[in-house]
């Protein structure tokens, strides 16, 4: 038993880690852009169109090489790491915090609550997300916020199903009996008693939905609709890449693996949070 | 003695990097004998005879020890030979309505063993099914083949199971409780079944049961186990005349006797629950 | 009663379908955003901007444009695409078998792979072999298909340039089919020279949209499988000496399927709407591309004509899937 246990804490550390490594790496991006992009990410270079990757680091190289406008891919990469994290911050925790609040009323409070939260995570989570999200933001218009505005409208059902499920189990257990004979106010028994037993759960939810979010918001500029096209976002790289992918391989695989380490950077802190956090893996 | 069916020598179980549920467990069974394995549960009556079976649940390992079937050693063989010598073993299973798969018809179910071990054909499977049926007295045998288990009642499920433990005239049959989960009605019927072809096949029996009853009814020999040892091993008729063990005497007490009913049932202590 | 079945539940989805109409029809009506203004050439005089108006019915109040709509939508007639200016039910007709091969291909591949690592999980439980699946099934779930689409293109289109990453056919072979299910066509007629070209073309979008749906399906099914494995008839059949694998595929497999069918079901839908990327990504010519570049440039009729055709698409998996349960589970047979 013991030496399952060492095991598991061992695995458990490393995903944690390495997850947030990967993470780490993208907010150190996003937070000195400026000092750490070798060019000005809007900076055209029409002599340098479509450069490959150029590893001398001399002063004018481009390590990554450039796009069809002549622009640094690595500094675009870096200064598209701001969108992204804007996006995982603030939709995640909007998300967050729309799902739990209605997942908490609906386990808690139950009756009519219930029911009708309940039927709209149904009928929400019947429609396919991408298709929802292309739909929505064609509707509020596009931009920045409308994407953030997209994925808290399409991704607050993920938050308030885990979350009724969890407080409909902690409201059956008898401490919560005891605070109400004790006459504690259900508001004051939610979040004393319920929510410090919820955040675990939540906390986990939402390493998984920032990983989400960052995925929707380059689906979005791939797609167009997101921020505009000038601006360095790895969704609208992306989509230039896609066009010169016979010229110019660098400019989509450079934005696509950044993507994918963001992505799994994320996946891999949710999972080792989740193994840390439960107490019956523990 | 090298007559015996099964013998079981100072055979250990133990969950992998875990607790040991079996401790150097022997026992004998002779051709015909029906010999009980009492306990309560988690006593590891059932694990023993999952073992012989050679259906240990992934993490569990025998440890030391060995398992002799018609002479031949059962444990550290390959999963091949172990399929190939467990064609005359057979399980009575505990669960008559989770032992049989609700998607098959019985007949695919009843005659799938009999092609696979006799080398029967479709026909001849199928006339050895009706046949099988017919001594534990279904009526209407053509009718039930072609049902689904779901169709059945529990004691009717229980027979076909009965039927098929025995239609490859195995010469051990491992019955895991099967009388728990039916009516006590169905249980006294299901017994007498056993009982009858048992002995009419000269088929060995190693009978799992946590009923003293039971045993009493159907066993010649018995083995009372307490977490995962021996506590007494010995014909019937000596342990219900002299329980030697302090468990066997508390089990005893908390089994109902029909034939004192004025007697109250004492709960068996702590110390052994 | 399997033909009443059906019909019934045809007749229960009318209601559905009209709800989705009014639905789009109001919402795409309400937001901001002029189609026609995009078309108006600079310099034309207010007469011909009010004719092209009243061309698309645009000038009318918007529960007359859905009564005129909807008597034309019961007689097939969905309208005229305003950017392409072809009629929008020819438009979708002749896009769809294309996306209704691409989701089949890649639901195929998507049970044929998670159907395998589950068997194969479930075969070595406990053992390396489960750790294995586990961390493959894990990974195919954490990266999204969009992000499996674009690895694809870098790897097998530039890298190793062996598969096409655009389009569905290879545009310099003339065809000579007669429907737009050159798949199938081409297949049934003996084509196979085009049916491998469409497959070539295939390959990569359907495995891409395939990957993480076959991850899903891997861990239920194999939760599943592991519960039957316990059941007393899988021990039973593994005492009548039938190996682990007979006693996966032939016993146990059949019952741990309907939790995986009901939840294949949903994700099929979902498959169905991954298209839309998918499709952009590789220039796939099916409904999906014709979906992004009808929202992007707010062409209504069309908009409204897609919709609905998603939506019946969603009944109709939801349709096969009701009637693949009772196929699967004797007790519901009768009932």
């Amino acid at each position: 038993m013991a030496e399952r246990g060492t095991l598991r804490h061992a695995a458990k550390n490393w995903r944690v880690l390495m997850g947030g490594a990967l993470l780490l790496a993208l907010v150190i991006a996003a937070v000195f852009a400026k000092s750490l992009a070798p060019y000005d990410p809007l900076d055209q270079d029409l002599s340098a169109q479509l450069a490959p990757p150029d590893w001398h680091f001399a002063a004018d190289a481009h390590p990554l090489g450039t796009d069809s406008l002549g622009r640094d891919v690595l500094s675009r990469l870096i200064y598209g790491s701001r969108v992204a994290l804007t996006v995982a911050l603030v939709a995640g925790i909007l998300t967050a915090l729309v799902g739990t609040a209605l997942g908490l009323a609906a386990g808690f409070f139950g009756g009519w609550a219930d029911t009708v939260i309940s039927r709209a995570v149904d009928i929400w989570s019947s429609f396919p997300p991408v298709l929802l999200s292309i739909i929505l933001v064609a509707l509020i218009g596009t931009g920045l916020w409308s994407v953030v505005a997209a994925i808290v409208l399409i991704d607050w059902t993920r938050f308030c199903r885990v979350v009724r499920a969890e407080t409909l189990k902690q409201r059956r257990l008898d401490y919560v009996d005891a605070a109400i004979v004790a006459g504690l106010t259900p508001g004051r028994i939610l979040w004393r008693e319920i929510v410090p037993n919820i955040l675990p759960l939540a906390l986990v939810l939402l390493t998984l939905e920032m990983g989400i979010a960052v995925v929707i918001e380059a689906i979005l500029s791939f797609v167009g609709l997101s921020i505009s096209s000038d601006a360095p976002s790895w969704g609208g790289m992306i989509a230039e890449g896609r066009e010169v992918v016979h010229e110019a391989p660098w400019v989509l695989t450079g934005a696509m693996l950044v993507l994918l380490a963001t992505v799994l950077g994320f996946n891999i802190l949710g999972d080792g949070l989740k193994a840390e956090l439960d107490p019956v893996l523990r | 003695m090298s007559d015996d069916v099964l013998a079981i020598e100072n055979l250990s179980a133990a969950i992998r990097n875990g607790p040991t549920l079996l401790h150097e467990i022997s026992l004998r069974l002779a051709a015909g004998e029906v010999h009980g394995l009492v306990g309560t549960s988690g006593a590891g009556k059932s694990m023993i005879g999952r073992c012989v079976l050679g259906i240990l649940p992934a993490p569990v390992r025998v440890t030391a020890g060995g398992i002799r079937f018609l002479g031949k050693q059962l444990v550290g063989l390959s999963e091949r030979d172990r399929r190939a010598a467990g064609a005359s073993l057979a399980l009575i299973p505990q669960d008559p309505l989770s032992a049989l798969n609700p998607s098959r018809r019985i007949v695919s179910q009843m005659t799938d063993v009999m092609r696979l071990r006799l080398h029967l054909s479709h026909a001849e499977a199928y006339a050895r099914a009706l046949a099988m049926l017919d001594e534990v007295h279904i009526r209407g045998p053509q009718d039930v083949l072609r049902r689904y288990p779901h169709e059945l009642s529990g004691g009717m499920r229980q027979r076909v199971l009965i039927a098929t433990a025995f239609a490859c005239e195995p010469r051990l049959i491992v019955a895991d409780e099967p009388t728990t989960a039916l009516d006590v009605t169905v249980q006294k019927q299901i017994l007498r079944l056993i009982r009858e072809l048992q002995r009419k096949h000269g088929t060995s029996v190693l009978f799992v049961t946590h009923d003293l009853g039971v045993v009493a009814k159907i066993c010649n020999s018995v083995t009372v186990l307490n977490a995962g040892r021996i506590v007494e091993q010995a014909p019937v008729a000596d342990i219900f005349l002299r329980p030697q063990d302090a468990y066997t005497q508390a089990l005893f007490a908390a089994t109902p006797r029909y034939d004192r009913p004025g007697d109250t049932l004492r709960p068996l202590p702590a110390d052994f629950a | 009663m399997l033909a009443r079945r059906i019909l019934l539940r045809l007749l229960q989805s009318i209601p559905t379908l009209a709800g989705v109409a009014v639905l789009t029809f109001v919402l795409v009506r309400v937001v901001p955003g002029d189609p026609v203004a995009m078309m108006i050439p600079p310099g034309a005089d207010d007469a011909a901007v009010a004719r092209l108006y009243a061309m698309y019915g645009l000038d009318k109040t918007i529960s007359q444009q859905f009564l005129i709509w909807a008597g034309q939508a019961l007689g097939g007639n969905f309208g005229i695409s305003i950017t392409t200016r072809q009629a929008v039910t020819g438009l979708i007709f002749s896009r769809l078998p294309a996306t209704l091969e691409l989701v089949t291909v890649a639901a195929f591949v998507a049970v044929a792979l998670g159907v395998a690592m589950a068997v194969i999980g479930t075969r070595f439980a406990g053992r390396a072999g489960e750790v294995v699946v586990d961390g493959i099934t894990g990974f195919f779930l954490a990266v999204p298909d969009f992000l499996w689409g674009l690895a694809f293109i870098v790897v097998f289109g530039v890298l190793l340039p062996l598969l096409p990453i655009s389009g569905r056919a290879d545009p310099t072979q003339a065809s000579g089919l007669s429907t737009e299910f050159t798949l199938i066509e081409s297949f049934v007629r003996f084509r196979w020279g085009i049916t491998t070209d469409v497959l070539a073309h295939m390959a990569m979008p359907a495995v891409a949209l395939a990957l993480p749906l076959a991850a899903m399906i891997a861990r239920v099914l194999k939760s599943s499988l592991a519960e039957q494995m316990g059941q007393d008839y899988a021990l039973l059949s593994r005492v009548k000496g039938f190996s682990r694998w007979h006693v996966i595929l032939a016993e146990a497999l059949r019952n741990a399927a309907i939790p995986t069918v009901s939840l294949t079901g949903v994700q099929v839908t979902f498959l169905v709407g991954g298209t839309v990327l998918i499709e952009k990504i590789f220039s796939y010519p099916g409904i999906g591309s014709l979906a992004i570049d009808a929202v992007i440039n707010r062409d209504l009729p069309l908009i409204q004509g897609l919709i609905l055709t998603f939506a019946v698409i969603f009944i109709l998996i939801n349709l096969a899937l009701d009637l693949s349960y009772a196929a699967l589970d004797p007790r519901l047979r009768h009932g």
